[in-house]
This record gives C-alpha cells, sequence and structure tokens, in this order.
C-alpha cells in the first residue's frame, strides 16, 4: 500500500526537525559542478576526517549549490536549534580548525564566516546576515528556493520544505484544466530561448486524445556560458520532477522525458535518484497519489551536440537518431516523438510550475515585468567580481545586476556583454539601462535566452570574441542545412584572417550576404540566428570592427602571439 | 555521486574479439532505462570500454533491429564517440566564451607545450587524450579544464601545465 501524502510530509517533517533541531550539528558543502570545480571534494573528505579524529556526531551532507561561485567551495555550519553558518573559499587544511572551534566550541570562526542565516531570533555578532548581502537582498529565489539548502539526493529534505504539495494540490482539488487556466495566467513565458508563453503551449497538447502523449524537458544546456538547467537539476531535482508531473496532468500527458547531455554525471545521477525516489513514494507510475493519474518518467541522453537542444533535433535524440531538426510543420503537439503528440519545455520553465500551482498564477503574474513575468536565471560569469548563478524579478537593469549582484567589472571598465548564447548577441555600455525581459532585451540586440551573460572588460577584443563564437556555430552546426553548414564555416575563415591581420575589403559585405543566406536558408534557429553574433556586434562596436583586421595590422587578441588555437569541423 | 574515472584499467585490447563481444552484449542487454535507442547503447558501449569497438556496430545494428549504416551514421555525428582507445587521463579544455574570456588559449598553449601536441589526440605514451571542450558547465570558475570529466576551476596557465606533468608521471 503506497503512502499518503500525508504520511510522507509526516516522515518528513520528522527527519527534518531531527536534522536542524537534533542532538546533531549538520554540517553542508556545497556539492555542485561549481563546487566540485573549486575544490569541494578536498572539502567535504576534511570534514568527514575532522568528524572523525575530533569525535564530532553530526551530519555532514553533499547539498547543491547556492550560486555563490565566486565563494566556493563553500562549508556551512548549523548546531542544533542555531544559526546557520556559511564559510567560504574553504580549504582543506582548514576544514579541522573550523569544525573544533565552531562545533566543539560552539563559537563560529567569524573572520572565516561571510554570513549567517540565524535560527529565530538568534543570531551570532560580528557576522552579516545572508539576507542582507547585496548579491543575496535582490534575488527572489523560486526555483532556485531549495538549491544549495538541501540534500538534492533525499526526497524527504524536498518534502519539508514545502516539495510535492502542489502536486498533492492539483491531484486532490484541480481538475486538469484548471492547473493549466493558473499556468495560462501566470503568464509564464519558456526559458529555453524563444519565450513561447508555457499556457499556451500546453493548451495545443491538452484536448488531444491520443492514448499516449509526451512531455519532454529541455536540458540539453549547450550555451557555455549558462549552467542554470544542470545547476536545478543538480541542486534540486524534485523541483524539476514535480513540475513535470504537473505539466503532465495539465495536458493530460502519460509519459515524460527528462533530456539530459551524457557526461553530467551530478545533474543526472541527482535526476535519476529523483525519479527513482518518486516511483517508490508512489509519486510516479500508475495512480499517483492513489488518484487516477498515472505518468511515468525516465532520463533520456544526448551525445555532444549543440544542436539536439532544438525541439524537433531533441525528438530525433531520444529517437535514438542524428539530431537534426526536422521540417516544421507538423508541430511536436500534433506529431512529435515517435509520432505522438508530443510537448517540449526548458528546465527552468517547468521548475517554475510547482510554485504557481501552489501560489496561484496570479501570484506568479505580479512578479517581473508587463510582458515577462517571473523571475529570471542569470549565470554571470567572464570578468565580473562575483560569477554566479542568481535569480532575479524580470525588470532589474542589466546595470543593476552588474553592479550589485555583480559587484562590478574586474579591470577597469565593462566594455561589452555577450548573452543568450552564441546565437545571442552582444551588447554596449549604451544598452546597460535595458531592464532584463524578454521583448527590452531583443529590442536592444540581444536576447535574454538561457540566462547567460559574459561579461567582458576593456582589454577584449570585440572580433577575436565573436570569431569565438561563431567558431562554436560552426563547430555544431548539424550539417543538415547547407547554408547553415558552410556559411558558418565561411564566416570562420573571413574573421579568422581579420583577426590575423590579414583581412580584406568587402569581408564585412561578404559576412552580411552570408548571413542572409543562412537566415533564409536554414531549417532551425541554429542557421537563421548565425548572423547575429556579428550584426549585433556591428551595432555596438561598429567602427572597432571596420577598422580591425585589414591587411598589415597585427594580429588581435587571443591570435596575438599568432598561434591561435581553433577547432573546428564538419559533421559528416 | 561519483563522477566517471577511468583511471588505468580501460585498455580495451584485452581478449580476443570473442571477449570484446560478449562485453558489448553485456553493455547492451545491461541499459536500465525503459527507453532503448541506437544512441542509448552506443552511449553504453562506450561508458564500457571508452571507445566504439568496431564489432560495436554490428552488434548494436542487431539489438536495435537497425542497420551498419544507421548506427555508424549516429556513431559519427555525435562528437563524444570515438573509434580508438583513449588515453590513460582524457584532459578536457575549454574554449568557451567565458574561459575565451578568462585567458582559455594560454592555458591550451601551455598544455600542449607540456605534452608535446599541437592539437586534439593522444600523446604518444598514451597517457593523456587532450579534447578541446565547448562548455564544461562551470563558467562561473572559468578557466576550466577537465580530467576524466572531473573539472577543476580557476586554473591558470602554470597550474594546467603543472596538472598535466603530474598525469604524465612527471
Ligand atoms: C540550435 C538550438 C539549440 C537549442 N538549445 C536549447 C537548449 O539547450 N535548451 C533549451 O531549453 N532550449 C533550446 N533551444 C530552444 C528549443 O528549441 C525550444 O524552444 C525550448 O526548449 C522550448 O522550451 P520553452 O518553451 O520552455 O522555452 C534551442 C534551439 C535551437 C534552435
Ligand atoms: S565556457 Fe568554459 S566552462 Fe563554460
Amino acid at each position: 500500500m503506497p503512502a499518503t501524502f500525508e504520511q510522507i510530509a509526516e516522515q518528513a517533517k520528522a527527519r527534518w526537525q531531527a536534522l536542524t533541531a537534533g542532538k546533531r550539528p549538520w554540517i553542508r558543502v556545497g556539492y555542485a559542478i561549481s563546487g566540485q570545480a573549486a575544490g569541494a571534494d578536498g572539502v567535504f573528505d576534511a570534514a568527514i576526517a575532522a568528524c572523525n579524529q575530533q569525535g564530532i556526531e553530526a551530519e555532514v551532507t553533499k547539498v547543491g549549490s547556492l550560486g555563490l561561485n565566486y565563494l566556493e567551495p563553500i562549508l556551512d555550519v548549523t548546531l542544533p536549534n542555531g544559526p546557520r553558518v556559511f564559510y567560504a573559499n574553504v580549504n582543506p587544511d582548514e576544514v579541522a580548525g573550523i569544525l573544533t572551534q565552531h562545533v566543539r566550541g560552539g563559537k563560529p570562526v567569524t573572520a572565516r564566516a561571510f554570513a549567517q542565516q540565524p535560527a529565530g531570533a538568534t543570531a551570532f555578532d560580528g557576522i552579516p546576515k545572508l539576507a542582507d548581502l547585496p548579491e543575496w537582498k535582490m534575488q527572489v529565489r523560486l526555483a532556485m528556493r531549495n538549491c544549495g539548502n538541501i540534500d538534492p539526493h533525499d526526497i524527504y529534505q524536498y518534502v519539508a520544505s514545502g516539495g510535492y504539495s502542489a502536486l498533492n494540490k492539483a491531484l486532490t482539488s484541480m481538475t486538469s484544466d484548471q492547473v493549466l487556466n493558473e499556468v495560462k495566467g501566470s503568464a509564464l513565458r519558456g526559458r529555453g530561448g524563444a519565450a513561447f508563453p508555457t499556457g499556451v503551449k500546453w493548451s495545443f497538447l491538452a484536448p488531444s486524445k491520443a492514448p499516449l502523449k509526451y512531455v519532454l524537458v529541455n536540458c540539453e544546456e549547450g550555451d557555455p556560458g549558462a549552467f542554470n538547467d544542470k545547476g536545478i537539476l543538480e541542486s534540486d531535482p524534485h523541483t524539476l520532477i514535480e513540475g513535470l508531473l504537473l505539466a503532465g496532468y495539465a495536458t493530460n500527458s502519460n509519459y515524460g522525458y527528462v533530456f539530459i547531455r551524457h557526461g553530467h554525471d551530478l545533474p543526472v545521477n541527482a535526476t535519476r535518484r529523483a525519479i527513482q525516489q518518486c516511483y517508490e513514494l508512489g509519486l510516479a507510475g500508475k495512480n499517483i497519489l492513489g488518484t487516477n493519474f498515472s505518468f511515468d518518467i525516465e532520463v533520456a541522453f544526448t551525445g555532444d551536440s549543440y544542436v539536439a537542444g532544438e525541439e524537433t533535433a531533441l525528438m530525433e535524440a531520444i529517437e535514438g537518431k542524428r539530431s537534426a531538426p526536422r521540417f516544421k510543420p507538423p508541430f511536436p503537439a500534433a506529431f512529435g516523438l515517435w509520432g505522438r503528440p508530443s510537448n517540449i519545455n526548458n528546465v527552468k520553465t517547468i521548475a517554475y510550475v510547482p510554485q504557481i500551482v501552489q501560489n496561484g498564477g496570479a501570484w506568479f503574474k505580479s512578479i517581473g515585468t508587463q510582458s515577462s513575468s517571473g523571475t529570471a536565471i542569470v549565470c554571470l560569469t567572464g570578468h565580473i567580481k562575483r560569477p554566479g548563478m542568481y535569480e532575479i524579478p524580470m525588470g532589474l537593469t542589466i546595470r543593476q545586476v552588474l553592479e550589485d549582484i555583480g559587484g562590478g567589472v574586474v579591470g577597469q571598465k565593462i566594455k561589452l556583454l555577450q548573452t543568450g548564447g552564441p546565437l545571442g548577441g552582444v551588447l554596449g555600455p549604451e544598452a546597460f539601462d535595458t531592464p532584463i525581459d524578454f521583448d527590452a532585451m531583443s529590442k536592444a540586440g540581444a536576447i535574454l535566452g538561457s540566462g547567460g551573460i559574459i561579461v567582458g572588460n576593456e582589454t577584449v577584443e570585440v572580433v577575436d570574441l565573436i570569431r569565438n563564437l561563431v567558431a562554436f556555430c560552426q563547430f555544431e552546426s548539424c550539417g543538415k542545412c547547407f547554408p547553415c553548414r558552410l556559411g558558418n564555416t565561411h564566416m570562420v575563415e573571413v574573421l579568422d584572417r581579420m583577426c590575423r591581420g590579414t583581412g580584406r575589403t568587402g569581408d564585412l559585405d561578404l559576412m552580411a550576404r552570408i548571413g542572409s543566406a543562412m537566415k533564409v536558408g536554414s531549417l532551425c534557429g541554429h542557421g537563421q540566428l548565425g548572423y547575429n553574433p556579428i550584426s549585433s556586434a556591428l551595432k555596438f562596436f561598429g567602427e572597432e570592427f571596420k577598422s580591425r583586421g585589414q591587411t598589415g595590422q597585427k594580429p588581435l587578441g587571443s591570435f596575438h602571439d599568432g598561434s591561435m588555437i581553433l577547432p573546428t569541423r564538419t559533421r559528416p | 555521486m561519483t563522477t566517471a574515472h577511468h583511471g588505468t584499467s580501460h585498455t580495451g585490447h584485452g581478449g580476443g574479439h570473442g571477449a570484446n563481444r560478449d562485453r558489448i552484449k553485456v553493455a547492451l542487454t545491461g541499459q536500465k532505462q525503459p527507453t532503448k535507442t541506437v544512441l542509448s547503447s552506443l552511449l553504453a558501449i562506450q561508458d564500457e570500454f571508452h571507445y566504439i569497438p568496431n564489432e560495436a556496430i554490428e552488434e548494436t545494428a542487431q539489438f536495435c533491429n537497425s542497420t551498419a549504416n544507421e548506427v555508424w551514421s549516429v556513431a559519427s555525428f555525435y562528437t563524444n564517440f570515438r573509434f580508438t582507445p583513449p588515453g590513460e587521463y582524457t584532459l578536457d579544455v575549454c574554449w568557451g566564451p567565458s574561459c575565451h574570456l578568462m585567458g582559455a588559449q594560454k592555458i591550451l598553449k601551455a598544455v600542449q607545450d607540456k605534452i608535446g601536441l599541437d592539437k586534439e589526440g593522444e600523446t604518444p605514451d598514451k597517457k593523456i587524450t587532450l579534447r578541446y571542450n565547448t562548455c564544461l558547465g562551470s563558467c562561473g570558475l572559468a578557466p576550466c579544464i577537465a580530467v576524466n570529466h572531473h573539472v577543476t576551476g580557476r586554473v591558470t596557465a602554470e597550474s594546467a601545465a603543472q596538472l598535466a606533468s603530474k598525469l604524465l608521471g612527471q
């Protein structure tokens, strides 16, 4: 007999109580990809060793990422009923000392603590509150609400934080139409790039009476500079799974795929584990929570291919074929995976759904701007003081994000931003008062896309950066449409000679002609948008583009020593 | 939560072709997910061998009720598949735009100089396979490199070269 939701919630509450207000301290290590890359393995091992050596009986947990990449590795300590104290940039060598003083001595190492979360009224002196830090204060954490706080491998911690109550609410007190209407009412728009209204997309699929209908979640996340999809999956996979179940219910579908690139072990393992736990507790599979709703979920992999993230190419990849886009129409809602009606959404899009169902569409719509409701999950990287993943309300200006959250530029001054992935655009400082909002960003000449914001300072050569982006597009063209395959190759050739100082008169016109051929002659956005990096850069840095690359000039940027390493490839 | 370390035990030469075929069959039938396709099968085989042995094409075609042609077309499309055994360590250097701005070219150069390669591929002693990666997913810690999928961020030309010589056993 599967458990009722009340029984699961009861268990979860008891476990959470033991974790935070029991006898043992709780030690958490941020262990997402970013944590690992910063050395969290060593910190985790040192914490275990120190506990063993000092006879400390503690719960030591690998949690996901708070998003504060610049502070990683992060270790935090919560004494029973006490505040949660965060230590930043922790070196394995200092872990034993921190634990001796904080856990055995009961006093945090104030000089090393960057923030705390008080327990009720109890707080330590001399340590700032996390909620007061500028990069935290401006965030509204909806999809990221649990990231870095809970063990992504423990469904009970998710339930104790309010998880699966939206699913329970929907299944026990709402019709599928009512759920769909909440999502429509939220004005949620897709976070995968095209910003299409999610409720509208779902309503294409919902009425179909086909016996098998699919909901596909897109975590291909090939955009370099973006890591928020994998970030959610590795830190809080149940948020996505709950959203997927709700999407299945709202669209009367019965099967879900979470589509991830093979090799990203942390998000893959976390997602698989989450799905397995759902099956064990009766939250997935047949008659979920004892209702008539049945929904199966599995993880599907792609190999390395950027275009696999395009919605129809994704279906080809799940079917096990080369990930080349299909001709549309027919659209996925009519003819999708294996010819069956399907719906595709990005991870972030689906991750909002539990909160929308829980708090209502109107609540979500009240956050953000008129045209873009909710939050944006941005990844700040490059020449910025506080690189990381931040969830901000739509409508903050780019400048606020760069200065108040990002802490400003590394170097003299910001020269440019590259946003929305390699097919997105480049923005100059003139555009920094643009609000972060789908429509305002595209009007400014870039796209918000998946939320990557790469910052370049005064040392960056625009042509050299653009060459890097176009080289990516060349490398990743699936090859199906020849204007995209050959056009990208040709544009790389031109940009290459500009960088080497052997450019020719008329090169810019040549690229414009190639770009327009790609736009009309390609099936998917990869070719259609392939000229975007160049056109957007020309808008802000036209002079620099025109003055560079003429024959006889000295090589640019990363070509300065004449040894640029350029991977190119054409798919056979 | 462990990452795939392929360490030292994957030369893939051991045993004759028959042994290879047995391992391939185990990899094919051992797939746990409900949906098994040509792509999922090839990924399972590469997980086992760290490359796609010749016989795997035929075996996969048979397992998936497909053709050798179809299997080759998929295997040659995705850039993660390889058809010869990799070196003992696979060293990925990211050249994505975040890493590019933070100095990826210098890191690539330093690594190449250290291991004596000027393009992707294996060192003569088969210790290291060098790969260029379009994004290792940890752009907030750029520039990044990875050894057997394990990412290290905030590297410098010096630390990357040092790591490479450690892998070479120097
Ligand atoms: C070349 C190309 C690559 C894409 N890659 C992704 C991706 O990695 N992740 C994603 O969610 N959407 C990607 N998209 C957009 C998808 O086609 C699709 O619009 C999106 O997944 C729909 O989800 P949404 O409505 O929630 O935004 C890509 C599109 C193109 C043209
Ligand atoms: S661009 Fe290098 S890790 Fe993403």
